[in-house]
């Protein structure tokens, strides 16, 4: 699956030296959010709320799938950013998009801060650190009730129109585009990103860190540095969700949020970049499809793809299609011998 | 002559009570090509360990061209020119061989932090990486994934990789080490090659490797220099045979 030759033409620049068919294979998902929003209208605030886990998952798979930092915390991040840009609408301004800046912003400084705090440890100490992290911001916004509405959740958000002209409505039109452009912004910076030399030496610090401190990267500040754009990315799909909804409930700092984008990106696979695409995507349809035959049913289903995920597709689902292809080539390869 | 590039004055560690370095002093001189014997345990890795900064020492100094760096962290030793091989092998077994190189050379070059831009510098990372693969005899696996190269072969990419780095002091921690006899002179033929001024501190066990390569060499046991010279005096020397027959020495 790992081709070397692959990563070095994608270090050449980003669309260049790629094949038709990995470009259709680009073009696939963007064209079907893209179509969705004509052929789907019904389900809008659905494909936004997909949307919104996309970019969750993404940011996971930054720290998680490239660094190699096993976090727990995540929700952390999307919450804070989901607070923050509740608040920033009720207290400063309506406007989405200064919200949504300021949102990032703060996270991004939490992410910081609370990364410099923990990264200097590895392994289970870190995830009981990250854990303690969502738990701590949990009780926060349980006790802070003058800022975040406590266990009402944060009520009266008031979310001004898009540059002044589109305004959210009910059928969330607005919201969809927004995120989804959101979400692709996000996609190509964190594409660059995962392919430049500091995501290499990213790969590397995952792979073996005492290797790369040998060859003199400052493993501590890389690992600072992904920690903090994945805490800004969080919060900005944490953003998207409050804008989305008008609200913020306690539930986004829950640890289960955590488990539910780790759940995600497992089944979608990690470091694929799509693998975030495809493990939300199964998660909230398996989801919606299986809930309407049983409310705890879903859990089962879920639960069970997750299982057979990890122990028959190293790389989540993702897989299936190098799998399909592999199997592709061998008919169509023996098909043209003779 | 001139001064050394890497001075050690003192240097010393214990763990508890078990002392693993003991007043060590050490001069190497560019182009110096000094061997590092003892018996298992008497604290080679260790001293290499203290030098590149994976271990703090408990008292000594270490100059690299006359500075302290005794303090400093492993990654900014390397950046001032110490650069180390390792007696396991520490590679990057999902990349590439080229890769492994690569990613070195970003970091020699400072351009590791560049996030967002592609850097064309990458692909001169690539070409730099396949010519130094090249050098030293492994050219041709250069796309092969780490974890699928032959044993040999990541030995040397240790070696390659620490080249890149293109140091002023090399710490050879047993490059040969868990190599068959029958290959052990394709090791002598790299360290034969090895860049005439890199002042070179070789550790192996194999003393076939050590007495055709080294200058001079030093012997440790528990952590104290036994004694030190030529390889000639070494040889010959009965304290160092009684180290080695496993007799003790006062």
């Amino acid at each position: 699956m790992t081709n070397p030759s692959e990563t070095q033409k994608a270090g050449g620049g980003l669309l260049a030296g790629m094949s038709p068919w990995a470009l259709a294979g680009h073009a696939l998902p963007w064209a079907i959010a893209i179509g969705f929003f004509f052929i789907a209208e019904g389900y809008l605030s659905f494909g936004t709320q997909i949307i919104i886990w996309i970019l969750f998952a993404l940011s996971l798979d930054l720290a998680l799938g490239y660094a190699g930092i096993v976090t727990l915390g995540q929700a952390a991040f999307f919450g804070f950013g989901a607070y923050a840009a509740g608040w920033f609408s009720i207290h400063v301004s309506p406007d989405p998009i200064l919200g949504h800046l300021f949102a990032i912003g703060l996270t991004a400084i939490v992410g910081l801060i609370s990364g410099a705090l923990i990264l200097h440890t590895t392994g289970v100490t870190f995830l009981m650190l990250t854990l303690a992290t969502v738990l701590i911001m949990f009780e926060y916004a349980n006790q802070a009730k003058e800022i975040t509405g406590g266990d009402d959740g944060l009520q009266g958000m008031k979310v001004g129109p898009i540059f002044g002209k589109y305004e959210f409505n009910l059928f969330g039109h607005t919201a969809y585009v927004y995120s989804l452009i959101v979400l692709f912004i996000w996609f190509v910076i964190m594409w660059r990103v995962v392919k430049s030399p500091f995501g290499r030496s990213l790969d590397g610090i995952r792979q073996n860190a005492r290797r790369m401190r040998a060859i003199g990267t400052p493993v501590w500040w890389r690992l600072l540095a992904v920690y903090t754009l994945s805490a800004a990315m969080a919060g900005s799909a944490g953003a998207l969700s409050a804008h989305a909804t008008r609200f913020v409930g306690l539930s986004v700092l829950s640890l289960l949020t955590s488990g539910i984008v780790t759940v995600m990106l497992i089944l979608g696979g990690t470091r694929r970049l799509y693998g975030a695409f495809v493990g939300a995507i199964v998660y909230f349809v398996v989801q919606d499809y299986t809930a309407k035959i049983s409310p705890y049913f879903w859990e089962f289903i879920v639960g069970g793809m997750l299982i057979a995920t990890v122990l028959f597709l190293e790389g989540g689902l993702m897989d299936l299609g190098g799998i399909a292809r592999r199997q592709w080539e061998r008919l169509t390869g023996k098909a043209s011998k003779p | 002559m001139s001064s050394p590039v890497l001075s050690v004055r003192g240097l010393s560690k214990s763990f508890g009570a078990l002392v693993v370095a003991q007043n060590i002093e050490l001069d190497l001189m560019a182009g110096a090509r000094v061997g590092l014997i003892g018996p298992n345990g008497a604290g080679k890795t260790t001293f290499v360990n203290l030098l590149t900064g994976f271990l703090r020492p408990d008292a000594g100094t270490i100059q690299l061209d006359g500075i302290a760096i005794e303090g400093m962290r492993p990654e900014d030793r390397v950046h001032r020119g110490l650069a180390r091989t390792h007696q396991i092998n520490t590679l990057l077994v999902e990349e590439s061989a080229r890769d492994n190189v690569a990613i070195t050379i970003a970091e020699r070059e400072k351009f590791a932090w560049r996030a967002i831009r592609y850097s064309p510098q990458w692909q001169q990372c690539l070409d730099e990486a396949q010519a130094r693969l090249d050098e030293i005899g492994i050219g041709d696996v250069g796309d092969r994934q780490v974890r699928h190269l032959p044993y040999g072969k990541q030995r040397l990419l240790e070696i390659a990789i620490a080249l890149a780095l293109k140091p002023r002091v090399l710490l050879l921690d047993e490059p040969a080490a868990g190599v068959p006899s029958s290959e052990t002179h394709v090791f002598h033929k790299v360290l034969d090659r090895l860049p005439a001024e890199i002042a070179i501190l070789i550790i192996e066990h194999d003393m076939d490797v050590i007495f055709r390569f080294a200058k001079e060499i030093v012997v440790l046991v528990q952590g104290r220099v036994l004694t030190r010279g030529e390889p000639a005096q070494i040889a010959v020397d009965p304290q160092v045979r009684a180290v080695y027959l496993g007799r003790t020495v006062v």
